[in-house]
């Protein structure tokens, strides 16, 4: 057979990268992903102004329309400012970190979490899975947002005071991370179980090997490709969740605000005229979760075993 | 001459009045209500045998038969309902044994699998799946050591070195069955239960893997157990046959008199349906 | 003199990859006459059961049939339109597949399934149509009482001789079994081969019996052609060619097959060396050639053809 390829030679001759390639809407949708998550980790460099600094906020600037000179200081924002004279931009790239940091990190949580006790579900079988299993159908019956809410209520009520603020990102990113294991759990379950049955599982227990080796080493593996999928889905969804959560009050905090409580702050003045404070957080948030959606569509379309 | 209940000291693998039992009841709120039995399958009913060290044993039956249930927990992955299997006087099932001698046992078996396709993990290199067993039972010192003996094993069964960087999916059913032999063969073992081997394999490939297990078992002093539905394979492999049917042994002879001397009708009804091409055909070279 | 049923030209098909096309069947011509049970043997890869798709006109795309003709009677078909190839799939030409486990709809009835194959492609009423099935069931030795039982009420054995029952209930004039023993036991394999042997001929259906146990050829057929990495290696009267095989792959093939008959533990099988090429690494000239014992010197660079003595090998022919 001919010589081994460089990594970089295979992927560059690969199939996956010929069909990214055909499809422009994938493209651009990648673009606009990769894009924002820069503007969100470089946003101390990117971003005009710190909008959280009360010290540089200047009252005067509040309510100044995209691209049009401030009346009383003369000042111009791209995108206009909010009622606190804060730079919408720079409120949108910070707050586009809160967003996607919590959405991703909840997703890994729920990730992790789903996918061991699907492991654990589909390799034990018997009154594990069972037990397994109806957590899930138990906790699928709710709707997602309702439970982060249960989750993030009850750990207010835990926590003193002073505290809250500062673990409300961790509590938001932990409730939504655990309202969504369960599209993870069962598929990973699922795959789990068929590759039980198969010959080379059988090999490794001949040899002696412990189940959660088996579980980690061999079955996992071979398990992961839908996850890449559904994580893809669940993060516009955890992105989506934590908006909403920050929209209702009960998310990002004001002195952190995500994209959802600039929303949430926007919708109060848009019936006032100012409507910049809400359409382009509202636009950023949707180019973004759209954007992740369609590239998990793509990606799942791709995984698809096709005929070879 | 039936060798069954005939134990000598030279048996190296032994099988006495082993039993194993299935219960497919249904679930005990179905049974409650519709006051039903409960409903078990013997698998295998008392089943005796024994194999020669260096010898193969092949176990012949029809699906259903019991032979791969038997091939399974002679290598531990089922337990029996009762009776035992003894290699080399050892009872790999038996619960009084430590960790260690556990492992010392386990150290001399293995299994070559029907399917060339489910029995590689198609996410590991050849050469890892190749080491795994010597660094399981820690054979091996350092990775130049490994290297070497995951080398030695890939030549010994008509591969190359080279193919220890590649993926299951980059080879052919028979190459893959030869790296299920090399994987099998790289604890040493003393006894290997070869599961249909060939079923999955063309002709012209089968005969390669035949002949590479002939010859591993002459130059290795192996002791295989064979399981097949195949009497034309079992011919040219086997020093023994046992026929199985719905779990028991029905008949057990040396292969040539087994075949031409039927003694059981279900014996003879094998032999009649298995396919023949000619009647007079030419030595084979 | 025998009709001839099917005529297959200069098949060649065609599956376009981003790499280069693949092609697995190149260049196949082959007749099978009124009654007869023709054999196509082959190893896993070699197009048999290509062949047998092409024919019935079910080749996945993107494969297609790039040139060659295919004539059933006097009427060509391999270019036929959905609603005319319909028509004929099923009651001209029907189809026996591997595994009975899909063939049959687990949720219907077996009775249902052959009233519903009778009245697609006959003209009867439905009573005449439920008359005929169970004429059919009891054709293939299956009590009738078991009209309205489900197919996993029933064996894989008996499972496969309903199949059979539904490939014939329309009368076709060519069935094309593909493996059709290979999932079942050997008890079994020998019954149900012996049941589409004799029914076929009292039907006057011909058949082409895809496989690649030599023994089920040998056993079951009277032509048979030896297939090789899309390419006909070999084609000829069974016995003739079992008892006198010329193609070296055939030779090697018949060869490396263990029989029940004779040998021993000592018996070291013949082995062809090397494998069958992958479609998208064919050799030049001759396909087999690198593994072939007697190959000569053009056989690498030019690709032998057919000749009348039905083999395809520069042994045999001039170049």
């Amino acid at each position: 057979m001919s010589a081994q390829k460089s990594l970089m030679g295979r992927f560059r001759e690969s199939d996956f990268l010929y069909d990214f390639k055909r499809s422009p809407v994938t493209v651009v949708s990648f673009v606009i992903v990769v894009t924002l998550i820069l503007l969100a980790v470089f946003a101390d460099l990117v971003a005009p102004t710190n909008p959280f600094d009360a010290g540089s906020l200047n009252l005067m600037n509040g309510f100044t329309p995209p691209m049009q000179p401030n009346a009383f200081t003369g000042e111009t924002f791209y995108l206009g400012t909010d009622d606190q004279g804060r730079d919408l931009l720079s409120a949108i790239i910070f707050g586009l970190r809160v967003s996607l940091f919590v959405g991703l990190t909840a997703v890994i949580l729920a990730m992790v979490l789903g996918v061991s006790l699907g492991l654990i579900a589909g390799y034990r079988g018997g009154w594990v899975d069972s037990l397994i299993m109806r957590a899930a159908d138990i906790q699928v019956t709710f709707p997602s947002i309702l439970i982060a809410m249960l989750i993030f209520g009850i750990a207010r009520g835990l926590l003193p005071p002073h505290m809250r603020d500062e673990l409300a990102i961790t509590v938001l990113i932990i409730a939504i991370g655990l309202s969504e294991w369960v599209p993870f759990a069962r598929t990973v379950r699922g795959t789990t179980m068929v590759e039980k049955e198969k010959e080379y599982v059988q090999a490794a227990r001949l040899i002696g090997l412990g189940s959660g080796q088996i579980m980690l080493r061999h079955i996992l593996p071979n398990v992961l490709s839908p996850v890449l999928v559904i994580a893809t889905i669940t993060l516009a969804l955890a992105i989506i969740a934590e908006a909403t959560l920050s929209f209702l009050g009960v998310g990002a905090p004001p002195t952190e605000p995500s994209l959802g409580t600039l929303i949430r702050i926007g919708q109060d003045f848009l019936f006032s005229g100012e409507w910049w404070i809400l359409l382009f957080p509202a636009v950023t948030l949707l180019a973004l979760a759209l954007s992740v959606n369609l590239l998990g569509d793509w990606l799942r379309d791709i995984l698809n075993p096709r005929l070879k | 001459m039936s060798l069954a209940g005939f134990t000598t000291m030279s048996d190296f693998i032994r099988v006495e009045q082993l039993c194993r039992r299935f219960d497919l009841s249904e679930p005990w709120l179905v049974r409650m209500i519709y006051r039903r039995p409960k409903r078990f399958l013997n698998a295998v009913d008392n089943v005796s045998f024994a194999i020669e060290r260096g010898k193969t044993y092949a176990l012949v039956g029809e699906s259903g038969s019991g032979k791969s249930t038997i091939a399974r927990i002679a290598v531990g992955l089922l337990g029996p309902s009762s009776g035992r299997i003894l290699i080399d006087g050892h009872n790999l099932h038996d619960r009084e044994l430590s960790q260690a001698e556990h492992r010392r046992i386990r150290q001399r078996l293995q299994m070559v699998f029907q399917s060339p396709y489910a029995s590689l993990n198609p996410r590991w290199r050849v050469g890892n799946i190749l080491a795994e067993p010597l660094r399981t039972f820690s054979l091996v010192d350092g990775r130049q050591a490994e290297q070497n003996r995951v080398d030695e094993l890939l030549e010994q069964v008509g591969l190359s070195a080279s193919d220890a960087r590649r993926f299951p999916h980059e080879f052919s059913g028979g190459q893959r069955q030869r790296i299920s032999i090399a994987r099998a063969l790289a604890s040493r073992p003393d006894f290997i239960v070869c599961d249909e081997p060939t079923s999955a394999l063309d002709v012209s490939v089968q005969a390669q893997v035949l002949n590479l297990l002939k010859e591993l078992q002459h130059d290795l002093r192996l002791t295989y157990l064979f399981i097949t539905h195949d009497l034309a394979v079992v011919r040219v492999m086997a020093h023994t046959i046992g026929v199985l049917k719905s779990g028991q042994l029905v008949e057990e002879q040396d292969t040539a008199t087994l075949i031409e001397s039927p003694e059981s009708d279900y014996t003879k009804m094998l032999i009649r349906s298995a396919p023949r091409i000619r009647d007079d055909r030419p030595v084979i070279n | 003199m025998s009709e001839t049923i099917l005529s297959v030209r200069n098949l060649r098909v065609v599956f376009p990859h981003r790499h280069g096309a693949l092609v697995p069947i190149d260049d196949i011509s082959f007749d099978v006459e009124k009654g007869e049970i023709i054999g196509f043997v082959g190893e896993s890869g070699a197009g048999k059961s290509m062949t047998g798709a092409a024919i019935i006109g079910l080749i996945d795309p993107p494969g297609y049939i790039e040139r060659g003709e295919i004539w059933l009677k006097e009427e060509r078909i391999d270019q036929l339109g959905i609603s005319a190839a319909n028509r004929i799939r099923g009651r001209r030409i029907s189809m026996v597949f591997q595994d009975p486990l899909t063939s049959l709809n687990p949720l219907r009835t077996i009775g249902d399934q052959l009233v519903e194959t009778i009245l697609t492609h006959l003209p009867v009423s439905a009573d005449e149509a439920k008359r005929k099935a169970i004429a059919g069931l009891e054709e293939v030795d299956i009590d009738p009482a078991r009209f309205n039982a489900y197919p996993h009420e029933f064996s894989g054995g008996m499972r496969q001789r309903v199949v059979i029952a539904l490939a014939l209930c329309a009368e076709p004039e060519l069935i094309i079994a593909d493996e059709p023993t290979t999932a079942l036991d050997v008890s079994v394999q020998a019954q149900v081969l012996e049941l589409l042997k004799r029914l076929c001929r009292e039907h006057g259906a011909s058949v082409i019996l895809i496989t690649h146990d030599m023994g089920v050829i040998a056993e079951t057929t009277d032509r048979v052609a030896v297939l090789y990495a899309g390419r006909l290696a070999e084609i000829g009267d069974t016995q003739t060619l079992l008892r006198n095989p010329q193609h070296p792959y055939t030779k090697g093939l018949i060869a490396s097959t263990p029989s029940v008959e004779y040998g021993d533990i000592s018996t070291e099988l013949f082995q062809i060396t090397g494998a069958m090429p992958r479609l998208d690494a064919l050799p030049d000239g001759c396909a087999f050639h690198p593994r072939c014992g007697q190959a000569l010197a053009h056989c690498a660079t030019k690709r032998p053809h057919m000749e009348r003595n039905r083999v395809a090998c520069w042994l045999y022919n001039d170049v």
